[in-house]
């Protein structure tokens, strides 16, 4: 899922090993996340949203949306 | 490589291998002496099946310990790695071992021991962790 997760955390200057350690989970975890290549439970998406205090649609593209805007 | 060491990290993964440490060496504790005892014909009657099965009850205890795993594993993204490895590792022992039925059925192998299944699914292990590595760039454990 296209998410601006990346961005976000550049723009704390947080490495990839800084986020996942405020989000219990392994740096690979984020990397994966990042580049799309696994979406994430809705728990640990809210745990993203909370930690950046922003609503998950911020962060995460729905993929409905997206495709919506395509056609 | 540095994917692989922040699995290494979890203290799920890290109970894991203790386990599996534990249980390995409670299987060759359990093995040589069956092994000595057999082939010396010192274990007879009902003992005898008793230490047949010994060695079969750590394997069991891995694949006991693979499942408690995966309920204390909390990354789920290294939770997912592993379930695939599971998945890839089940279809393709089971595939060797439909396939080598079939060529035992119509003769044109030998009769295999059953824990060759065992032997597959452990190295269907790897086939997903390559797998896991080829499609998301991380190769599990």
């Amino acid at each position: 899922m296209e998410n601006r997760l990346r961005l976000l955390r550049a723009e704390r200057n947080w490495s990839q090993q800084d986020l996942g350690e405020r989000l219990e989970v392994s740096r690979q975890s984020i990397n994966a996340i990042e580049t799309g290549k696994y979406d994430p439970s809705l728990p640990l998406a809210f745990r993203i949203a909370e930690l950046f205090d922003l609503p998950i649609e911020d962060i995460f593209v729905s993929p409905s949306r997206r495709s919506s805007k395509a056609i | 490589m540095k994917g692989l060491l922040d699995m290494l990290r979890t203290p799920a993964w890290k109970r894991y291998n203790w386990r599996v440490i534990w249980l390995s060496l409670a299987y060759v504790a359990f093995l040589l002496p069956a092994v000595y005892g057999f082939k010396h014909k010192l274990i007879v009657g009902s003992v005898a099946w008793i230490c047949a099965v010994l060695p079969a009850l750590p394997i069991i205890g891995i694949f006991a310990a693979m499942g408690r795993y995966l309920v204390e594993e909390q990354d789920e993204y290294v939770r997912m790695l592993m379930v695939r490895q599971m998945l890839w590792a089940s279809g393709f022992a089971l595939s060797c071992a439909t396939i080598w039925g079939f060529l035992d059925n119509f003769g044109l192998v030998g009769h295999a021991d059953g824990y060759w299944v065992v032997v597959a699914w452990f190295f269907g292990l790897g086939i997903g962790g390559i797998f896991n590595k080829l499609t998301l760039g991380d190769g599990g454990c």
